[in-house]
C-alpha cells in the first residue's frame, strides 16, 4: 500500500477523532453547566474535605464480601439510590456527590481500616456505613479521631451516643417496647421465651424486653436462650417451646441461623397462625432465605415494612426495583440505610457547609419529609424520631402492617430502669 | 423445672427430644461422611467441603426453580433428582479440583488445608457473584414440610425422618464401597502405601481423583438435604465446617465407624445439654469435654491399630 493511500485512509479518521478532541472540554463543560452553581469551595470547606466546585466526595462503607454481604447488599443499593435521586436533583450545596466505596468484608478489624482510609487519604465529607455493632464499635474511634461522619442504618441495641454518628436505625427501646405493648394487649399475653443469637444486640435487647416484661407489665418471661452465631440445629429448643408453651416467642435470632430455626420450627409442627411469635430479626431480606411459607403468621417489631401504604413509600419502591431490578425486596434496614444521604444533604444545606463539626451542630432538629418510612426528625441525640410498626409475615414475603403507633416514638439510647 | 409437668407430658417431650438427638445425629453423619472419605481415607485436610455442600444446595435450588417454571406437576418429587444432581455436580467439581490442585499436594499433607482454604474463598465468592450476595430461598414439596404426628402429643419433623433416612442409605452404601467392593480395597491399598500399590497394578491417579469425587460428591448430597432445614447462601457452608472437623477428628480419622460413633456421642450430649441448659453454654460443655476426651486420646476414639 503506498504512503499516499494510506494517508488518503488515515484522514478522515483522523478528522473525526481531532473533531472528538475539540468535543472534549466542551463535554467536561458539561458538569459546570448543572454543578457548580454553589456558594464558593472556600466558604464551605475549611476543614480540608474532598469537595471541590463541582463535586463533594462521599464514602460507602459495607461488606461486600463476606457474611455480611447478605445483609449489607440492600444498603449499599438502598444509599446509592439515595445520592443519584440527590444528584438528579441538583446535588448538595451545587455540588455532585461522588462515591468512594470500600468493602468491610465482614470483618472488623478492616471496617476501621478502610475508615481510616476514608477519612484520611480520600478526606470524604460522610460515610454512609457498616451494618452490625460489631463494625461500628470498630470504626467509632477512628470517626471521633479523625472527626469523621457516620451515618449507621441498622436498628440496634443503643447505650452509645456520638458527635460523629447519626443512627438513621431505631435503638432497642424505640424498636421493642411498643410492639411488646401491643402483642401483650392484642393476644393476652402471659408469658414470654426469648431465643436469640448470642451476641451483644440480642443480649441488650432482650434484657430490655425483660425489664419491661417483668417491671412494668408485671407478666412472665418463662426461658431466654442464646446460641452461637451460625448454630444450625433448633430442635432441643423447639421441644423446651412445646412442654413450656409460652403465650409469646420473642427472637433475636441472626443469620443463617436465624433460617434454620424458622425452617425447624415449621417442620416441628408450630403454627404460627397458633402460636404467637415475635421476631425484631426478621425484615424482607431474611424472609427471601427463610422462605414465605416458613414463616407466614409470625410478626415483626419494624419501624418499616415495603408494604407501608404511603406516597414516598410508593415512590421509593419503584424506584428501587428500577434500579436494582424487579426481585429485590427492601427491609427496614434498606429503608434506613435509604435516609443518610438525604439527611446528610439536609443537614448540610442548613449548616451551609461540609464542615463535620458544623454538620454535626446542625443535625438535632433535621427533617425529611420524604422518607418511605413518613415523616422523621433527628434527636439531640443523633438518633432519629420514628414510628414503631408491628407487621404480619404473608406467604409471599411480605408484611401486613397490622399496628403502628399513633406518635413519634422519641430515641433513648440509654434508658433509664432498663438496664 | 418438670415439677408443673405431667407425667404424660413429660414422656412425650422425652421422646420428641430423642429424636431431636437422632436427627442431630444424621445431620452430623451425613456432614461428615465425604470428610471422613477425603481426610480420613486420603489424609488431605479439605476445608472446602462446607463449600462443596453449598454447591449441592444451590443445585437444589436451581432444580427446584427450574421444576416450578417448567414441570409443576412433577415438583413433589423434585428434591429425588436434585440429590442425584448435587452428587454429580459436586462430584465433577470435586474431581476437577483434584486434578488441578489436590494432587499435586499429596506428600505435602500440610498444604492442602491452606491450599484448599483458599480454594473455599474461591468458591465462597464465585457462589456470590453467580447467585448473588443474599440467601435463596429453596421451596420444598408440600409433603416434605410439617410433622407427621405420632400421638396426640409426640410430632416428629418429616424433614427430620428424611435426612434420617438419607444418612442411613448413604451409610450403607459408602461402608459397602469401602470395605466390601475392590474399589475400595484399591482406595485403602493407595492410602497405606502409595507406591507399592502402583507396583501391583492399581492406577493410584485414577483412584485418587475417584475417592475425591465420591467425597466431595456426598458432600454435595448433603448440602442438598440440608436445604431443608438451614440457610443456602454463599457462606453458609462455613456453618458446618467446624462441627465436621470436629466430628472426624473425634472419631478417629481413619476409621468411619469411629465417625458414626463420634457422630452419636457428640449429638446426644449436645442436644441433651440443651434441652437443660442455654444453646451457648451447651455448645461450651460438649466442646470442653471433647477437647478433654481428644487429651486422653489423641488419636480419638476409633483408631487403626497399627505399630509406630
Amino acid at each position: 500500500m503506498s504512503d499516499e493511500i494510506k494517508r488518503g485512509l488515515q484522514s478522515p479518521l483522523r478528522r473525526k477523532l481531532l473533531m472528538g478532541a475539540a468535543a472534549l472540554p466542551a463535554m467536561a463543560l458539561l458538569p459546570r453547566l448543572a454543578f457548580g452553581a454553589g456558594p464558593p469551595t472556600a466558604a464551605v470547606n475549611t476543614t480540608g474535605l474532598a469537595v471541590t466546585d463541582t463535586e463533594v466526595t462521599v464514602g460507602i462503607l459495607h461488606s461486600a464480601t463476606g457474611t455480611m454481604a447478605i445483609s449489607e447488599t440492600g444498603s449499599i443499593q438502598a444509599e446509592k439510590l439515595a445520592i443519584e435521586q440527590i444528584n438528579a436533583m441538583g446535588g448538595v450545596l451545587g455540588r455532585k456527590i461522588k462515591v468512594i466505596q470500600e468493602d468491610g468484608a465482614s470483618d472488623w478489624p478492616t471496617f476501621a481500616e478502610k475508615a481510616k482510609k476514608l477519612l484520611v487519604n480520600d478526606k470524604v465529607a460522610s460515610i454512609m456505613g457498616c451494618w452490625t455493632s460489631a463494625s461500628r464499635k470498630a470504626v467509632l474511634p477512628v470517626m471521633e479521631q479523625y472527626n469523621g461522619m457516620l451515618y449507621y442504618p441498622t436498628f440496634y441495641e443503643g447505650l452509645e451516643q456520638s458527635k460523629n454518628v447519626i443512627y438513621t436505625g431505631q435503638e432497642a427501646t424505640q424498636q421493642i417496647l411498643a410492639g411488646i405493648d401491643w402483642i401483650t394487649k392484642e393476644k393476652n399475653a402471659k408469658s414470654f421465651y426469648f431465643i436469640g443469637s448470642d451476641y451483644i444486640w440480642p443480649r441488650t435487647s432482650n434484657k430490655i424486653a425483660r425489664k419491661h416484661i417483668e417491671n412494668f407489665l408485671k407478666l412472665k418471661v418463662v426461658g431466654e436462650e442464646y446460641f452461637p452465631l451460625g448454630h444450625t440445629q433448633f430442635n432441643s429448643v423447639i421441644n423446651k417451646l412445646k412442654l413450656t408453651k409460652p403465650d409469646v416467642i420473642f427472637t433475636d435470632v441472626v443469620g443463617g441461623s436465624n433460617v434454620a430455626f424458622y425452617k425447624q420450627l415449621k417442620a416441628a409442627g408450630i403454627d404460627l397462625a397458633k402460636q404467637t411469635l415475635l421476631t425484631i430479626s426478621v425484615t424482607e431480606d431474611e424472609i427471601d432465605g427463610i422462605g414465605g411459607e416458613n414463616i407466614a403468621g409470625a410478626y415483626a417489631c419494624m419501624k418499616y415494612f415495603q408494604s407501608l401504604k404511603n406516597e414516598n413509600n410508593e415512590k421509593f419502591v419503584a424506584a428501587f426495583k428500577k434500579m436494582w431490578g424487579d426481585k429485590t425486596v427492601i427491609g427496614d434496614v434498606t429503608q434506613a440505610a435509604y435516609l443518610g444521604p438525604w439527611l446528610w444533604k439536609a443537614t448540610v444545606e442548613k449548616a451551609g457547609s461540609f464542615d463535620v463539626d458544623k454538620v454535626a451542630a446542625a443535625s438535632p432538629g433535621i427533617e425529611f419529609k420524604g422518607a418511605p418510612e413518613g415523616y422523621v426528625r433527628i434527636h439531640e441525640n443523633h438518633h432519629l424520631w420514628s414510628k414503631t410498626r408491628v407487621g404480619k409475615a404473608k406467604l409471599d414475603g411480605q408484611f401486613d402492617m397490622v399496628f403502628e403507633t399513633a406518635d413519634l416514638i422519641q430515641p433513648d439510647p440509654f434508658p433509664k430502669g432498663y438496664q | 423445672m418438670f415439677g408443673d409437668y405431667s407425667i404424660g407430658d413429660l414422656g412425650s417431650i422425652f421422646v420428641m427430644q430423642g429424636f431431636a438427638g437422632l436427627i442431630l445425629f444424621s445431620v452430623y453423619v451425613l456432614m461428615a461422611l465425604g470428610l471422613a472419605i477425603i481426610f480420613g481415607q486420603m489424609g488431605v485436610i479439605n476445608m472446602a467441603h462446607g463449600e462443596f455442600m453449598i454447591l449441592g444446595a444451590y443445585v437444589t435450588w436451581l432444580t427446584s426453580s427450574a421444576f416450578q417454571h417448567y414441570l409443576p406437576a412433577l415438583f413433589p418429587g423434585y428434591f429425588f433428582l436434585a440429590m442425584v444432581l448435587a452428587f454429580m455436580a459436586s462430584g465433577a467439581l470435586g474431581m476437577l479440583v483434584e486434578w488441578g490442585l489436590i494432587r499435586h499436594l499429596y506428600k505435602r499433607p500440610l498444604d492442602t488445608l491452606l491450599a484448599t482454604w483458599g480454594l473455599s474463598l474461591i468458591l465462597q465468592q464465585t457462589y456470590r457473584s453467580v447467585f448473588g450476595a443474599r440467601e435463596v430461598g429453596v421451596e420444598l414439596p408440600q409433603w416434605m414440610l410439617g410433622s407427621k404426628q405420632i400421638t396426640d402429643t409426640i410430632e416428629v419433623p418429616i424433614n427430620g425422618i428424611f435426612v434420617m433416612c438419607l444418612t442411613v442409605l448413604i451409610t450403607i452404601v459408602v461402608a459397602y464401597v469401602m470395605y466390601k467392593s475392590r474399589w475400595g480395597r484399591q482406595v485403602r491399598a493407595v492410602v497405606q502405601n502409595r507406591i507399592m500399590a502402583g507396583a501391583v497394578g492399581i492406577n493410584t491417579e485414577k483412584v485418587d481423583r475417584y475417592t475425591f469425587g465420591l467425597g466431595c460428591g456426598i458432600a454435595g448430597v448433603a448440602g442438598s438435604a440440608f436445604t431443608m432445614i438451614g440457610s443456602t447462601g454463599p457462606t453458609s457452608g462455613q456453618l458446618y465446617i467446624v462441627d465436621t472437623f470436629l466430628v472426624v477428628v473425634f472419631g478417629g480419622a481413619a476409621s468411619l465407624i469411629g465417625t458414626i460413633a463420634s457422630a452419636f456421642s457428640i449429638s446426644q450430649t449436645q442436644s441433651t445439654l440443651e434441652f437443660f441448659m442455654s444453646g451457648s453454654m451447651a455448645k461450651v460443655l460438649t466442646l470442653l469435654a471433647i477437647v478433654g476426651i481428644l487429651m486422653l486420646r489423641p488419636q480419638g476414639l476409633f483408631a487403626l491399630k497399627v505399630r509406630k
